[in-house]
């Protein structure tokens, strides 16, 4: 039984051995590796051009972005047949191929997020080192704790101005060499598309670029939704007590959220634009060229996937969230389901170029539909279902939860 | 411009290799010749491993029906590991079409197989090298150390590549190598029974398959992907798809 016969149905003339191959993980893959760029771009904002209103989304953009990426490569793992061989990228890379860099990529841009991590939270780390230090009968609780902040200082305990000025400076040079490599990071993920030569819809140079763009709108979106969350939640919890929280009063919370909610939101809106535009481009493009392989593509762009391009990407996904969020007086009310639908769009967009990239066979004479397994019969469908993106989905915010023990992002006032 | 030179492959030492072998193997398949029995598919199916019943195939055959109104049917059931014991046209998801005899104006079979391209795209996208290609051009996978991601099933244009279903490794027509390394035919070339199927070697002057190469006019099957395949067929018709 050939596995991916499972998920894949043919009809008309297709070949014997085409299948949807690149399933539901190698959706994710893009997607999370879209939001780990376009989150760490959105903390850049701050720490490389000083944009003061996302000073406190840009710490917890970093510290999501950090999540995120240890999460990147997970799809790719559950994708492949064989991960325990996984190593083999980096033992023997094959430089030719677009995959074969994504060890170093992902390296490269790791040692950039940790490192502007650890400085960025260095003072937070020697504070809590130092002050465990200092307190005698320790339990095992603080032993652990003060044995791993003292570690994660890495020794370097010195507080002065001279040296914090300088960790400012290390952060700003951080993010400014980070941002091209998150862009790279998932440029590069649209380049292992747009250069399969063999897939009409894939290929074109427009792809990286259009994938950075929507990698900026999502890792913006996610992170202000949730951040906007977050704040809610403590609002409601300041509100219930009805007297000042440990750090910060129930209305400046609000104020501070709106504030950064508007600036963040305006920065969505103008890569959604680059974003749309770039994606409606390629269309145009490609339909005014009508090449060879436009008869088949026209079928499944107006055709089998029209629904979920045209109306779950563009218009649920694109339009309707560009409308509200554009629309005067944003509310968090609005906010909220506005950003959960650029997600939405996002998401589909990915989808719409790897399943739609298979949905018509290389004889340009058949199709192939994709019927995603809900419930898992075998590993294969608890991988490559919806089992295996949801927990691909969940896990960042799990890790996010543990990091927050570690890096407390949202709950400390930061000096500039 | 060391490093553009360099991603077009102008300094791979496997291309000096290829270049100095005096051994570059090539495909013949005369679509006339061809009747459709499907012996070549049952052959490798059998001589490869390739689990039989799996819907997966190093080789298959093609049936084109083009009626007078110019419209093209094309199927292959089963790879054609049966042959072709219907004469109506499988359009899937369980549709069948008959088409009237009257209105069909010409009908032919077209094997298809790795073409062994000189270019392969598979070997490009390999991202560790489990996908080569030997200085004699046959483009081989080394089972022991494919990770499994399916890039060269996604880059081949004649969708040549499968994951083998027990292995999961890509898996894919190698000239039966394991043969022709030992100067045998491959099976499919053994179990056709009309000679639609030949294997030569390009670099030999007194080889017959050079020899039709060289003299006949032969096509292969989709050029403009620039892979230069290295199979070639007479009668290669432009509705093969």
């Amino acid at each position: 039984m050939v596995q991916e016969a499972l998920w894949t149905v043919k009809e008309l003339f297709v070949y014997p051995n085409e299948y949807i191959y690149w399933a539901i993980q190698i959706v994710m893959y893009p997607f999370m590796t879209g939001l780990v760029a376009g989150a760490f771009v959105l903390s850049s904002l701050y720490h490389l051009f000083g944009i003061k209103p996302l000073k406190e989304i840009a710490r917890f953009a970093l510290v999501f972005s950090f999540t995120l990426l240890m999460v990147a490569p997970l799809p790719l793992l559950l994708h492949l047949t064989h991960p325990e061989r996984s190593l083999n990228v980096v033992l023997t890379p094959h430089f030719t191929s677009a995959i074969a860099a994504f060890g170093v990529v992902l390296f490269v841009y790791a040692s950039v997020v940790v490192s502007e991590l650890w400085f960025l939270f260095r003072k937070h780390l020697v504070v809590v080192s130092l002050k465990l230090k200092g307190k005698a009968n320790k339990n095992l609780a603080e032993r652990i704790k003060y044995f791993l902040y003292t570690i994660l200082t890495l020794g370097a305990l010195d507080l002065r101005d001279a040296s914090m000025k300088l960790d400012a400076k290390a952060i700003k040079v951080l993010a400014g060499v980070g941002v091209p490599i998150a862009c790279f990071l998932h440029g590069y993920a649209g380049f292992i598309f747009g250069s399969v030569k063999a897939n009409a819809l894939w290929m074109t140079p427009l792809m990286p670029v259009i994938f950075i763009m929507s990698a900026i709108v999502s890792g913006v979106a996610l992170c202000v939704l949730v951040y906007i969350i977050i704040m809610e939640i403590k609002n409601i919890i300041a509100s219930r007590k009805n007297v000042t929280t440990t750090f910060i009063a129930f209305k400046e919370i609000k104020s501070e959220e709106m504030n950064t909610m508007q600036v963040a939101v305006k920065y969505l809106i103008f890569f959604m634009i680059f974003s749309i535009s770039l994606e409606l481009l390629d269309l145009v493009f490609r339909s005014y060229t009508a090449v060879k392989s436009w008869d088949i593509l026209r079928n499944v762009i107006y055709g089998t996937d029209f629904i979920n391009i045209f109306l779950l990407q563009y218009i649920l996904g694109n339009l309707v969230p560009f409308i509200l969020l554009l629309l005067p007086g944003l509310t968090v009310r609005r906010a909220i389901p506005a950003l959960l639908l650029v997600l939405f769009g996002v998401f589909m967009m990915r989808w719409n170029v790897v399943i739609g990239g298979q949905s018509f066979s290389l004889t340009f004479s058949g199709y192939m539909d994709y019927q995603l397994p809900i419930i898992p019969h075998g590993l294969e469908t608890f991988k490559e279902g919806l089992c295996g993106a949801l927990l691909i989905a969940v896990l960042p915010f799990i890790l996010f939860w543990i990091l927050n023990k570690i890096f407390p992002v949202l709950e400390t006032k930061w000096p500039d | 411009m060391l490093l553009v030179k360099g991603l077009d492959g102008i300094f791979r030492p496997s291309d000096v290799q290829a270049w100095t072998s005096p051994l570059r193997f090539v495909f013949l398949v005369d679509t006339y010749k061809c009747i459709g029995c499907g012996f070549c598919v049952k052959a490798c199916k059998l001589e490869n491993e390739i689990p039989f019943d799996a819907d997966v195939s190093r080789t298959w055959v093609e049936r084109y029906v083009v009626t007078g109104e110019g419209e093209v049917f094309a199927d292959t059931p089963k790879e054609a590991r049966y042959g072709f014991t219907a004469s109506r046209i499988d359009l899937g998801r369980g549709k069948f079409k008959d088409i009237p005899r009257e209105k069909i104006k010409k009908a032919f079979f077209i094997p298809k197989l790795c073409n062994q391209c000189a270019k392969p795209s598979c070997v490009q996208v390999c991202p560790v090298g489990a996908t080569y290609q030997n200085a004699d051009g046959v483009v081989l996978v080394d089972r022991k150390w494919c990770i499994g991601c399916g890039y060269c099933i996604m880059a081949c244009p004649y969708g040549m590549r499968f994951f083998h279903p027990v292995l999961r490794v890509a898996d894919k027509c190698n000239f039966c190598y394991h043969r022709i390394n030992h100067g045998l035919r491959p099976a499919c070339v053994q179990a056709c029974p009309t000679g639609a199927r030949q294997i030569g070697n390009i670099k030999d002057p007194g080889d017959p398959v050079e020899n039709v190469i060289r003299t006949q006019q032969v096509a292969v099957h989709k050029p403009e992907y620039g892979t230069n395949p290295q199979v070639y067929y007479i009668g290669l018709g432009e509705e093969v798809r």
